[in-house]
């Protein structure tokens, strides 16, 4: 992957960026910039947000990966599984921090950020979103004054809003 | 000076080997280094883990458990000596992951093992001039020991972050001082894969030295003595040097005991006081007082005199792990699993 594509998906890589309708409060992962749920999808245009999702989740299902893909033999056996987030998109990525034995379908989980793969020695190194036990990450009572996963900038300008 | 912290989290693998294993493999003793060392187990970093996930890590619980917008950070340094890039800022790829980005100023700092306490003074200085609201000071490592050498035995990997601020602060900075010399006791050249040390010269003239100087420097400063402090962090390169710079103070088992996390994860270089820290403020109420003394190779030392504040009270410390949890035992590995996620077996090619 080049470097300027990857850099182009950050914001969804880094902080799971997506979009949400205001018109049918449909979230999408990664972000579309009209809704295929509204009837009229083209008066969606200046109705769709960008959106963070909290990444947290389930596991709607996963499989344990014995031959490696390019740049994972370090990690087999690992898990990859479908995450339903709590938000609604259903999201691919590695479990990590548990034995491909523990996981399990409902399997509560939370997006951890974790490294994706090096370009090689010298080349430039992808990092992005994982899944681990609920428990093993920012687990606990919601906190004074947590941040909210929502209220993005309509504008576009940026994927983070004051809280 | 009213700025201190306001908010903080600390992150640590789940991997951990003995010294009794790495002692197997090279025919030593591994179980009498651990125990000399009093280290009883490291943690190990997973192949996709490294300096930069793990000071992540750290940071979302310390923003999250703080209630801190990220947009109103104005610096983020991490001081490291495993920046996974040698040009191109670990700090860039936290902000970015933490949604910090653009207005905020941010570099690594790299001091060996104190390049985390150096950030803390760092944004002390800018919070106190009121040029940013909230600054982050992260101190993190992955570092290695050569094969077989004494460094293997204690060198791990772990992080915590640190938000300093004049708004809610749980933990607030009364005095904070330095002692720095040219004292090469530990060092990495450019393109070196292994750090190099002085064996025995590390200790008298180099961490003794600073971290007895720095003290007793902070003492006469802040007008205190050993007995005014519930609770007291040193550098930890290894189990045995903290409890025995501690003793020389003049300081209890009893003030040491959350500040001491070595024994149960290695030492973490950058991110060891700064664990111990979190384990502290973890533990700690409010009107008690706190010394921390950093130290770093090369050498120097940062102290820091805290006084816990009643904000704790307010604050929310069950958000994300204690630190306990990563004292406890780990996934425990054999060092064939160690030597592949460290990237010690050679795999053929370029």
């Amino acid at each position: 992957m080049s470097v300027a594509r990857f850099w182009r998906e950050t914001p969804r890589r880094y902080n799971l960026g997506g979009s949400k309708c205001t018109n049918c409060n449909t979230v999408y992962f990664p972000p579309r910039s009209v809704c295929p749920t509204c009837p009229v999808h083209r008066k969606t245009l200046e109705k769709m947000v960008p959106f963070q999702l909290s990444g947290e989740g389930t596991v709607y299902s996963y499989t344990v990966v014995h031959d490696a893909a390019e740049g994972f033999e370090m990690q087999v056996p690992y898990v990859v599984a479908l995450v339903k987030t709590v938000e609604g998109p259903m999201l691919t990525g590695q479990i990590v921090d548990l034995e491909p034995a523990e996981v399990q379908i409902g399997l509560r989980v939370r997006a951890t950020f974790r490294k994706l793969r090096e370009e090689g020695p010298a080349g430039v190194i992808h990092y992005g979103y994982k899944f681990a036990p609920a428990g093993e990450v920012g687990s606990g009572p919601e906190p004074r004054g947590r941040l909210a996963p929502v209220a993005p900038s309509p504008t576009g300008s940026s994927d983070r809003a004051p809280a | 000076m009213e700025a201190g912290i306001v908010s903080y989290g600390a992150y640590v693998p789940r991997y951990r080997i003995t010294p009794g294993e790495i002692g197997r493999v090279w025919g030593a003793d591994g179980e009498g280094m651990g125990q000399s060392l009093n280290v009883i187990r490291k943690s190990v970093p997973a192949p996709d883990e490294d300096t930069i996930t793990i000071s992540t890590e750290a940071l979302r619980v310390a923003l999250a458990r703080g209630g801190i917008d990220p947009q109103t950070i104005g610096a983020i340094y991490v001081g490291s000596e495993s920046h996974p890039y040698a040009v191109k800022p670990t700090a860039t790829v936290v902000a970015s992951a933490v949604g910090a980005t653009p207005n905020l100023t941010a570099a690594d700092f790299e001091f060996a093992c104190k390049a985390g306490t150096a950030a803390i003074q760092t944004c002390l200085g800018l919070v106190g001039a009121q040029m940013i609201r909230y600054g982050v000071a992260i101190g993190t490592d992955t570092s290695q020991g050569a094969p077989g050498d004494a460094l293997e035995y204690s060198a791990s990997a772990g992080g915590a972050a640190f938000v300093i601020g004049r708004e809610h602060v749980i933990a607030r900075v009364r005095h904070t001082l330095s002692y720095t010399t040219d004292t090469p006791d530990f060092w990495r050249r450019e393109g070196q894969r292994y750090p190099s040390h002085g064996g025995r010269f590390t200790g008298e003239p180099a961490y003794f030295r600073h971290v007895t100087e720095c003290a007793k420097q902070m003492f006469a400063q802040a007008g205190t003595g050993p007995a005014d402090y519930a609770h007291v962090v040193f550098h930890q390169p290894n189990g045995k040097f903290p409890q025995r710079v501690g003793k020389q103070l003049g300081f209890s088992d009893a003030q040491m005991r959350y500040g001491l996390v070595t024994p149960y994860i290695g030492n973490t270089y950058s991110g060891a006081a700064l664990i111990g820290l979190s384990n502290v403020l973890d533990h700690a109420s409010a009107g008690e007082r706190v010394l921390m003394v950093g130290y770093g190779s090369g050498a120097g030392s940062d102290a820091f005199d805290f006084d816990v504040t009643d904000e704790i009270t307010n604050y929310d410390r069950t958000f994300g792990r204690p630190v306990q949890d990563y004292l406890d035992p780990g996934l425990e590995i054999p060092y064939s699993v160690y030597a592949k996620f460290r990237g010690k077996i050679h795999l053929g090619g370029a």
